[in-house]
């Protein structure tokens, strides 16, 4: 019963957020959407004029954030109803940002403007999956690395870690976003980043070391040991300046933290298992140990190199 | 409680016998994401430098007035405020350099070796030892990066402090990012062989 009450929940929330980037303007246009790179696509609600909708003329495309910059328009392909137009553009559009585009005598209508978007919850998910696999923190950023080595030798260790790690990111983080939002940016606070969000991991490593403790001692004694080790990790520093000089909402942060803490037990499990196996195969004396895991980071960064321009939504 | 080992003696230390990247293996994330040229090392082993000197002054300072159950955030704090200033100087005089450093500079609050060198070393010895110590590991971490910096530079772009010295480009492969990860395996791998010859040749002279 309870289950399904939060599943009902979260379901209504996520629908809510999907809505959200649907929004157009009234008449002339019943939808719009991002095609192929540098394609847009706009679905007209009446047949228009072929010979207006095809004329680059009448349109000017722009990204939300810098109206000054006009986007050129090379061809417009109106479809045979006259209910549908491909804009291509000279140059590949970047749809994680939202577009207007202004049309001007199309289908009767002076002036009409309206925007084009990916719907906020794909915004979303594009967030995690950039932070979990295509920036991964750890084999494409570099980040945390120290930790990365010494914990990665077995898989056991490995899963422990990486679940600590994500719990306390996601929670300091959060923290983080609060006081950055509430408090340094109103008061111009901005150069005490650094002392503020090192200040609240640790915070929050004590907290949950001291809560832990008390209150599940079993599971103290099996991951109170990297509890320590999250501290001296720099993608924990890492992740909140980016979500400060990004200027995130909350729910981007939490994206942003969730993929950065499951990209770093990403990388530590697939680390780890072939750790496992490096340790029966015949090794030369002086590569023993840290140098031929290294040598195998290596090949992990570039195959993670693999998911660069990796684009679901 | 003194340390018995002369100033020098502390400064070396931490160059060779106990250097920070090649021998602790701590504060990998630099030596392997930025240390594509010298001078990006020279930079980031320069600010390195400061915070953990001045680190280790301030906690060597202030250490009979820190409850032991709270140092590791005493630390903590007192790095993150050394690396704020070194942070905006570094922004404010050497624009250029800081923007290719990007986060690495604030990211210094995180570099194991520092808090480490506090717990082990400062909390315990007085002001000047812990100076020379400091700094010992200071120019060990940059050495390294320098190190590291010279020869992705020299094989990546044949190249030394961005003047072309060899006019060709042996290895471009050692200048991509994800090359950094072979280039300080490589490089472990074969100063555990030198190391081991030595230790061979020493063995078969007595």
């Amino acid at each position: 019963m309870n289950r399904l009450h939060y599943l009902a929940i979260v379901t209504v929330v996520l629908g809510l957020l999907g809505l959200g980037g649907v929004v157009q303007a009234a008449d002339l246009v019943s939808k719009t959407e991002f095609a192929a790179e540098n394609e847009i696509i706009v679905h007209f609600s009446n047949p228009v004029d072929r010979t207006q909708a095809a004329d680059p003329g009448r349109y000017v495309v722009f990204e939300e954030s810098d109206p000054d910059i006009r986007l050129n328009i090379s061809t417009i392909v109106v479809s045979e109803n006259g209910r549908e137009a491909l804009l291509t553009f000279d140059e590949p559009l970047n749809s994680a940002k939202t577009h207007i585009v202004k049309t001007s005598g199309i289908g009767g209508v002076a002036e009409s403007s309206f925007s084009v978007s990916k719907s906020y919850f794909g915004y979303l998910i594009s967030i995690l999956i950039s932070a979990l696999l295509i920036n991964n923190f750890v084999f494409t950023k570099y980040l945390g690395l120290c930790v990365f080595f010494g914990t990665s030798k077995r898989k056991q260790t490995a899963k422990g870690m990486g679940v600590v790690f994500t719990i306390v990111i996601v929670v300091s983080v959060s923290m983080s976003w609060v006081l950055f939002q509430y408090v340094l940016r109103p008061f111009n606070l901005d150069y005490l980043q650094i002392v503020i969000f090192i200040g609240l991991t640790s915070l929050t490593v004590q907290a949950v070391d001291t809560v832990l403790r008390k209150v599940n001692p079993v599971l103290f004694k099996s991951f109170g040991v990297y509890l320590v080790l999250v501290i001296a990790n720099c993608v924990i520093i890492a992740v909140p300046l980016l979500m400060a000089s990004n200027g995130y909402n909350y729910f981007e942060t939490f994206m942003l933290s969730l993929g950065a803490g499951g990209g770093f037990l990403l990388a530590l499990y697939l680390m780890s298992s072939v750790s496992e196996r490096v340790e029966l195969a015949k090794v030369p004396p002086s590569f023993k140990g840290l140098p031929i895991a290294f040598i195998v980071a290596g090949q992990f960064a570039m195959a993670f190199l693999g998911f660069s321009g990796l684009q679901l939504f | 409680m003194a340390t018995d080992k002369s100033n020098f003696q502390l400064v070396t230390n931490g160059i060779l016998q106990e250097n920070p990247i090649f021998k602790l293996a701590l504060s990998m994330c630099p030596a392997v994401g930025i240390s594509t040229t010298v001078m990006n090392g020279l930079m980031l082993g320069t600010a390195v430098l400061f915070v953990q000197v001045f680190s280790s002054v301030t906690i060597s300072l202030l250490k009979n007035f820190i409850h032991p159950r709270i140092r590791i955030p005493t630390y903590t704090l007192t790095i993150a405020t050394w690396v704020t200033v070194i942070d905006l100087s570094l922004a404010a005089y050497f624009p250029a350099a800081y923007a290719q450093m990007g986060i690495f500079v604030k990211i210094i609050v995180a570099f194991a070796i520092i808090t480490m060198r506090l717990e082990m070393f400062a909390c315990k010895e007085p002001v000047s030892s812990s100076f020379w110590d400091g700094l010992g590991m200071g120019l060990g971490f940059m050495v390294g990066m320098v190190v590291i910096g010279l020869v992705r530079e020299l094989l990546g772009s044949g190249a030394i402090l961005g003047h072309d010295v060899l006019g060709f480009k042996p290895l471009l492969f050692f200048i991509l990012p994800s090359a950094g990860f072979f280039v300080v395996g490589l490089m472990m791998g074969f100063f555990n062989w030198i190391e081991k010859y030595y230790a061979a040749r020493k063995r078969g002279n007595r």
